[in-house]
């Protein structure tokens, strides 16, 4: 317990829970920007899968761990936008369509895994490349917060940066103001002349991008691999810190940050003699509980509505 | 007044719209408007008004037809093109996003920018100047979600005026407002067409159209009827070529039961609600409803009257208080008991309360008694049975179908009301809860739900009836209450007595009545105090 404790109040515990928000917080943004679209993007876990898988397959042909970055957020953006053209062009549930896609993300990358590295489990005999860390010159030598925050994975920085990107956006463009009014009424955006299926791709297309960022990271930063499966809920995980988080982007960052401290723990107790598959049940109890309250007010506001 | 002959700002000619299911909603319509005049266009539900301006609007695309606007052959296919042909649309439906502002939703699809960013301030004063300018007076800064309804409806206005529309179309614009709003929204429609403003005014209202408008067009079953001039034809004649046939427009109230001592059906003692938020919104709420007499509640939407009915009809428990029946406690029963303890309910939802819709009519009138006989033969349904109630009340009901077994969605809005109607009225009940029973529905239908609620209540049903519609709740109620924020602010033991503008006056909060002088005039011993004193409470 006291080395539990001790490793808990130590700056690098602070430090692993920002590294281990970062995908989630990336695919939380995503829910946030699909949601108030009108459109829940359920297919994030698939996205972030591919993007993994993208990056790595892509950097390690190239040489450019940036290039694979961009390739696995195109990727993932396209995903959005076919999940948008199910939904929006040939009116299938997008629910249906979003499952549809994860399963499809799931078995496709193991299957086109085996076609490039030969395996159907790593991508370990794949020189694949991973987004460098980056330094904050002056915060590095901060005592404390320069081992939290000084030296972080590149996407990391990214992730608190696509925040406040995602909030302008939302909040301070006209392109945000339309999302949000299409999501609330539709027919209100129809009625003067906005094209709502035109804003719920886009809004698709952005979802599917940061949920590809999130991705990446997982396969480019936290490892330096691609393994089945390796998202293991974390779009799911997005969903729940998205409505814990009210639909906001930066109630999606505190939840976000609330589950990343869940994994991070869990990470910390797996060094311990605490059965390991109780301790991976963390993150995943919190979900359940998470999405307990959120349904709970749902279903309050819904009774106001009425 | 003569009108100049000119070239129409806006002719539609020879429109027909057949829908996928193969109902002719439009039928070579020629409708033709001039430039700032208010033309009211009326017709029964289903008569092909809404359609010809979903046509003009470019939500539905017409099979055949042109239209001109200013001369000009247009094509309009899409919302944008209506819009920047200068046509704008105030749905009945408001077309707003609750969280966002006013001003955001007025500027929406023509936001001012600054740079890259939405330029907030601006689309504020844009909002400001405009209002100011046509005297719509808005908070521009409240989002849309805490401003009351007419406020909504002057946001719509706007909303139009700033994409430069100078045809408004107003669908049904005055269905949610009280008689004040109503005053102010035709004062502002007055003053757009001293602005040269063309307006077209749909209603079911014809004292509305005879004071608002210069022209009327007459529509039923898909095509015109006529279009003359306001000022030359009666409301009688309007109301003749809507239904083609007369009507009787007087709604006529139950002739008051005679001097025997009548007996108390619905008793409701301090009936508390609260909201899931902890805001009270039934304070105490006492009423009686007697047989053979209907008590009319009037009031604003949104008043109590929607958590009233829920709690005298089971749906949603009582937080304090106690409700009886023909003397029997029904207080927390469940919905299916105070059924069986006589009790009807006509919901103000018909789609989500009154019927499902998917299932079929006769599906529909027995589904409240499915377990009865001669419904039900034990662990089976007798369909015989069924045919042979629901051809019956079909027939009783004049319910336009085409057979028994026709899904209810397929029927027009007046026709699923009857059918709820017929359904709750065949078991006869000793109490009829009638929550907006002519809400949106035509005037053949409102005329024959009229006499249904007249005909039970002289067979003895006591019957209370919630409406928005002043008209119907002032003429059909024997006595009348007006719910203000929870409460019966206001009881009129006479409703024949009672002005309009006076209720509107308690509608709006501005007057109400001693709350222990209500209560005395309402529960307590009619006979032995003349009426006109227990009128005099008024605050």
């Amino acid at each position: 317990m006291k080395v539990l404790l001790e490793a808990v109040f130590s700056p690098t515990f602070a430090a692993s829970i920002l590294r281990v928000t970062t995908p989630i917080l990336f695919a939380t943004l995503g829910a946030v920007v699909a949601d108030l679209a009108g459109v829940v993007n359920i297919a994030l876990e698939g996205m972030m899968l591919v993007s993994a898988f993208t990056g790595v397959a892509v950097s390690a042909f190239t040489g450019s761990a940036w290039i694979g970055l961009i390739c696995g957020v195109a990727v993932a953006s396209a995903l959005g936008l076919l999940l948008g053209y199910f939904h929006l062009k040939l009116r299938t549930n997008i629910i249906l369509a979003g499952i549809a896609l994860n399963l499809l993300a799931t078995e496709g990358t193991v299957f086109l895994l085996y076609i490039v590295a030969h395996d159907k489990g790593v991508s370990s005999s794949l020189a694949s490349k991973v987004i460098p860390d980056w330094q904050i010159p002056i915060i590095k030598d901060i005592p404390v917060l320069g081992a939290m925050v000084g030296k972080q994975n590149a996407l990391t920085y990214l992730s608190l940066l696509a925040v406040g990107v995602v909030y302008l956006f939302l909040y301070k463009t006209p392109l945000g103001l339309r999302l949000r009014a299409v999501g609330e009424n539709p027919d209100a955006a129809d009625s003067v002349g906005i094209s709502v299926h035109k804003v719920q791709f886009i809004a698709l297309a952005i979802s599917g991008a940061l949920a590809g960022m999130g991705g990446a990271h997982l396969s480019m930063g936290y490892v330096s691999w691609f393994s089945r499966n390796m998202t293991s809920g974390r779009g799911f995980i997005a969903l729940a810190a998205e409505a814990l988080g009210r639909r906001h982007p930066v109630g999606g960052f505190i939840a976000s940050l609330f589950f990343g401290l869940a994994d991070a723990l869990s990470n910390y107790m797996q060094s311990l003699r605490v059965p390991g598959e109780f301790v991976q049940m963390i993150p995943y109890l919190l979900t359940l509980f998470a999405l307990a309250v959120y349904s709970g007010r749902q279903m309050k506001t819904r009774r106001s509505f009425k | 007044m003569v009108a100049r002959e000119e070239t129409p700002i806006l002719a539609m000619i020879g429109i027909t719209k057949v829908y996928p299911n193969g109902l002719v909603a439009n039928s070579k319509v020629d409708f033709q408007v001039q430039r700032g005049e208010i033309h009211a266009l009326v017709g029964e539900n289903g008569a092909g008004k809404t359609t010809l301006m979903k046509v003009l609007f470019g939500l539905e695309k017409a099979d055949e037809g042109d239209i001109f606007i200013r001369g000009q052959k247009v094509k309009i296919s899409s919302p944008h093109d209506a819009i920047r042909h200068g046509v704008g649309m105030v749905h009945q439906h408001f077309m707003l996003a609750p969280s966002l502002t006013v001003a955001e939703n007025i500027v929406l699809g023509a936001e001012p920018r600054r740079g890259l960013w939405f330029d907030r301030k601006k689309a504020e004063e844009i909002s400001r100047s405009l209002s100011e300018e046509y005297g719509l007076h808005v908070d521009v800064r409240a989002p849309i979600k805490d401003v009351p309804v007419g406020v909504k409806q002057k946001v719509e206005i706007l909303k139009a005026l700033l994409r430069g529309s100078d045809i408004l179309v107003l669908d049904e614009p005055t269905a949610v407002l009280t008689p004040q709003e109503t005053g102010e929204l035709f004062l502002a429609l007055k003053a757009l067409k001293e602005k040269g403003h063309t307006i077209i005014f749909i209603s079911h209202k014809l004292r509305e159209v005879k004071e608002l408008s210069d022209r009327v067009t007459v529509m039923r079953g898909g095509r015109v009827v006529g279009t003359r001039k306001t000022a030359e034809i009666s409301s009688e004649e309007i109301s003749r070529m809507m239904v083609g046939r007369d009507v009787e427009l007087r709604i006529s109230r139950p002739t008051a039961a005679s001097g025997k001592a009548k007996k108390v059906v619905l008793l409701a003692k301090n009936l508390q609600k609260y909201s899931r938020d902890g805001k009270e919104v039934l304070k105490k709420v006492s009423l009686q409803v007697r047989s053979g007499e209907i008590l009319g509640i009037a009031g604003v939407e949104g008043n109590g009257q929607v958590e009233l009915v829920e709690v005298l009809c089971g749906l949603s428990p009582a937080d304090g208080g106690q409700v009886f029946i023909a003397g029997k406690d029904a207080t927390g029963k469940s919905p299916g008991d105070i059924r069986n303890m006589g009790v009807s309910h006509i919901p103000q939802d018909r789609m989500i309360y009154g019927v499902a819709a998917e299932a079929s009519i006769e599906e529909n009138l027995v589904s409240t008694r499915y377990r009865t006989s001669p419904v039900s033969r034990g662990i089976s349904l007798d369909l015989k049975a069924i045919r042979q109630i629901s051809r019956h009340l079909i027939e009783r009901f004049t319910i336009k179908a085409t057979s028994p077994s026709q899904s209810v969605s397929t029927l027009s809005g007046g026709n699923i009301q009857k059918v709820v109607v017929a359904r709750e009225f065949s078991t006869n009940p000793q109490v009829i809860i009638a929550d907006q029973p002519t809400r949106g529905i035509d005037v053949g239908a409102t005329e024959a739900i009229h006499r249904y609620l007249v005909e039970a209540t002289e067979k003895g049903a006591a019957v209370l009836l919630v409406s928005a519609d002043l008209a119907e709740v002032m003429g059909l109620s024997n006595r009348l209450c007006v719910m203000y924020e929870g409460e019966i602010v206001a009881f009129f033991p006479e409703a024949s007595e009672v002005t309009e503008e006076e209720l509107g006056l308690y509608m709006l909060g501005l007057k109400r009545q001693d709350p222990r002088e209500i209560e005395a005039a309402m529960m307590g011993e009619a006979e032995s105090r003349p009426a006109s004193e227990a009128e005099t409470g008024e605050g």
